[in-house]
């Protein structure tokens, strides 16, 4: 028999039952669908994440006291001012090292006030990470070096302080202290949870004297390229553990964090469409059952099938093809369906989504393949049957 | 695939037995003959004499538990099921007492069904089930499907079936078993006709005695062996 008429007949097969035929797809189109929308959500977050932490800067690398470790309390920083002299030595250029010293404060002009992260930072800051200054000039090497009482202002914050008038110029008060405002930002949105256009960044030697401390929290360090990445942190941290033998630190960089995150999202991406894949399971059973009813049903077709000729090869591609079909139409449903929800839940939820071209692929092949893993017993079944036992049937 | 020499059916010492649970159940005893190329032999005996059983085995559609069974020439226990569905494909035309069409299928595409393990296409199935159908006077209901036919067409569109392969042998088991008499009686004519036309020869089980006596031979079934053998060639 030409494979052609076999799919025709496995067509009308399923046509004359529309309804059993098309409940029994609702199993792979939800399964198939929920793995379409999961992956794409998992996929699109990690997207995210990924650019968000790309999008600080190149080759970049954080300095901090403690071991990095989940279960470990933070430790307080030893680090002061010498141990910034003793960097930026280390790596030999002042422009690729900038430091934080992180404090919430409450940042006021005139009747309005907010509370906000500020941050104590160097002039560097902008050669290290991406930031860029939507109006004003950044922190100069002078602020730094002689602690003027000058900030930066996230967009956010210059907008709760100052609505739509120019803040660049004004005073504010940090924590009671008199500011002048130099810059403010463009806007950057979130990284990583974070909001950054509420920071509000300050010299480090005036931070210092603000928060009445010579603490430094961490260092940001932006080698030359991706190489020297490690080998530059290993010897910055072999020159802070000669300063500070007492005290453990760690240098974290970019790829780590990209890499414990992709882990971290790889993983739920995982299991979620895993979950979702038990439903596929479930509905190849359903397929495997309705194809069992089928066979029995049309056992005197079957029978007179064979009496005119059909080999039990035909009889079984007949109604594997039925069941691959019944799994593939419901598999293509299930991807329109998994799309649609993928693109609305982009459109309504701040939850990103990235419908790829493999996970439809993938869907596709799975359906399939369930098709025919959970077609192949009836098939069988139908394609032994004896003509004789078969045209005699009720 | 036809050896002109070799008998249409030739069936030497063929048993069936069957197997229920332990007790074995002879359905045939032994039974020996020869349908000649074109002839027309009735088969009677009693219900439960085997008939039907023995019609299964000249049609390829169960094998012979012991004995010699050759269709076509060809030695049915030393096929495989595949090849055993293929000699039913090219040399045998079933008709059955219920008809077997498949509903929801057009006249035609019923005649055409066969044709479609051959491999042939889907025009030149439809321009020789369309003459077929014409050969049994059903050119008029090409298009409509068994539930839309009498008895008596629907038992002609399964002649049409069974004779679009231009088969050798045309097996009938008691086809005009659920056709009233008027309807019966056309419909045996025209296997009669047909029979006679063609090369295929015709092996018709009937408790029909006017029936019988109109065939060249009469094989009289009785216990699962063969009690008379009346008119035969042998
Ligand atoms: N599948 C089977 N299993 C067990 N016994 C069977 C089977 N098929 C037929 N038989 C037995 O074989 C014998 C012959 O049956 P068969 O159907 O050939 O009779 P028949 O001559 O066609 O009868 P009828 O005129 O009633 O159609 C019967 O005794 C029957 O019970
Ligand atoms: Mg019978």
């Amino acid at each position: 028999m030409r494979l052609a008429e076999a799919w025709r007949v496995a067509l009308d097969a399923l046509r004359a039952n529309r309804l059993r035929s098309g409940l029994t797809m609702l199993g792979m189109v939800i399964g198939v669908g929920a793995v379409v929308v999961l992956v794409a959500l998992g996929t699109g977050t990690k997207n995210e994440v990924e650019s968000q932490v790309e999008g600080l800067g190149a080759n970049l690398m954080f300095v901090v006291p403690g071991k990095v470790d989940f279960n470990s309390a933070p430790t307080a920083s030893p680090l002061d001012t010498s141990d910034l002299n003793a960097v930026i030595r280390t790596v030999g250029d002042r422009d690729r090292v900038t430091v934080s010293l992180t404090s919430g404060e409450t940042v006021r002009a005139g009747r309005n006030s907010t509370f906000t992260t500020v941050l104590g930072v160097m002039e560097t800051t902008p050669k290290v990470f991406v930031r860029t200054v939507h109006s004003g000039t950044y922190l100069a090497r002078t602020d730094v070096d002689t602690g003027r009482r000058v900030a930066v202002l996230g967009s956010k914050t210059a907008h709760v302080l100052f609505g739509d008038r120019e803040a660049v110029g004004r005073q504010i008060t940090i924590a009671g202290v008199r500011f002048r405002v130099v810059g403010v930002f463009e806007p950057l949105g979130q990284s990583l949870g974070v909001d950054r256009d509420t920071e509000v960044h300050i010299p480090i030697s005036t931070a210092q004297r603000l928060f009445g401390t010579n603490r430094i929290d961490a260092f940001a360090i932006k080698a030359p390229d991706a190489e020297s990445v490690g080998p530059l942190g290993d010897r910055v941290l072999a020159e802070l553990r000669k300063r500070h033998p007492d005290t453990e630190f760690s240098a974290v960089t970019q790829d780590q964090i990209l890499g414990v995150l992709a882990d971290i999202l790889g993983v739920l991406t995982t299991v979620l469409a895993a979950i979702a894949g038990i439903s596929l399971l479930v509905g190849g059973v359903g397929v495997s059952n309705i194809m069992l009813v089928s066979v029995r049903e049309r056992t005197k077709e079957i029978g007179l099938r064979k009496a005119v000729g059909a080999k039990p090869r035909d009889i079984g591609v007949q109604f594997l093809l039925e069941a691959v079909l019944l799994t593939t139409i419901g598999g293509v449903l299930g991807m329109a369906l998994g799309v649609a929800a993928s693109l609305i839940t982009a459109a309504l939820s701040p939850v990103p989504a990235t419908v790829t071209w493999w996970s439809l692929a993938l869907a596709f092949g799975v359906s399939a393949g369930v098709g025919i893993i959970f077609g192949v017993v009836p098939a069988q079944r139908a394609g032994r049957l004896d003509p004789v036992v078969a045209l005699r049937t009720e | 695939m036809t050896v002109p020499e070799s008998a249409a059916v030739e069936a030497v010492d063929v048993e069936r037995t069957y197997d229920l649970g332990g007790v074995t159940v002879p359905a045939l005893r032994g039974v020996s003959f020869t349908v000649e190329r074109a002839a027309y032999v009735a088969v009677v005996g009693p219900s439960g004499s085997g008939k039907s059983t023995l019609m299964h085995l000249l049609g390829g559609l169960d094998r012979p538990s012991a004995g010699t069974l050759r269709i076509d020439g060809r030695d049915v226990s030393s096929l495989t099921p595949a090849e055993l569905a293929q000699l039913r494909n090219e040399t045998i035309g079933f008709v059955f007492q219920s008809f077997h069409l498949l509903a929801r299928t057009t006249a035609l595409d019923n005649v055409a069904l066969p044709l479609v393990y051959r491999g042939l296409s889907a025009r030149e199935r439809r321009a020789r089930a369309r003459e077929m159908l014409a050969r049994v006077g059903l050119e008029h209901r090409v298009d409509h499907r068994p539930n839309q036919l009498s008895g008596g067409e629907q038992q002609r569109v399964a002649i049409a079936r069974a004779l679009v392969t231009e088969p050798t042998v045309l097996l009938a088991d008691e086809p005009t078993g659920n056709l009233d008499t008027a309807t019966g009686h056309a419909v045996m004519e025209l296997l009669e006709r047909l029979n006679a036309e063609s090369n295929a020869a015709l092996v018709l089980v009937t408790h029909d005695r006017e029936v019988a006596a109109r065939a060249k031979r009469r094989i009289h079934m009785r216990d699962g062996v063969i009690e008379a053998d009346e008119g035969g060639a042998a």
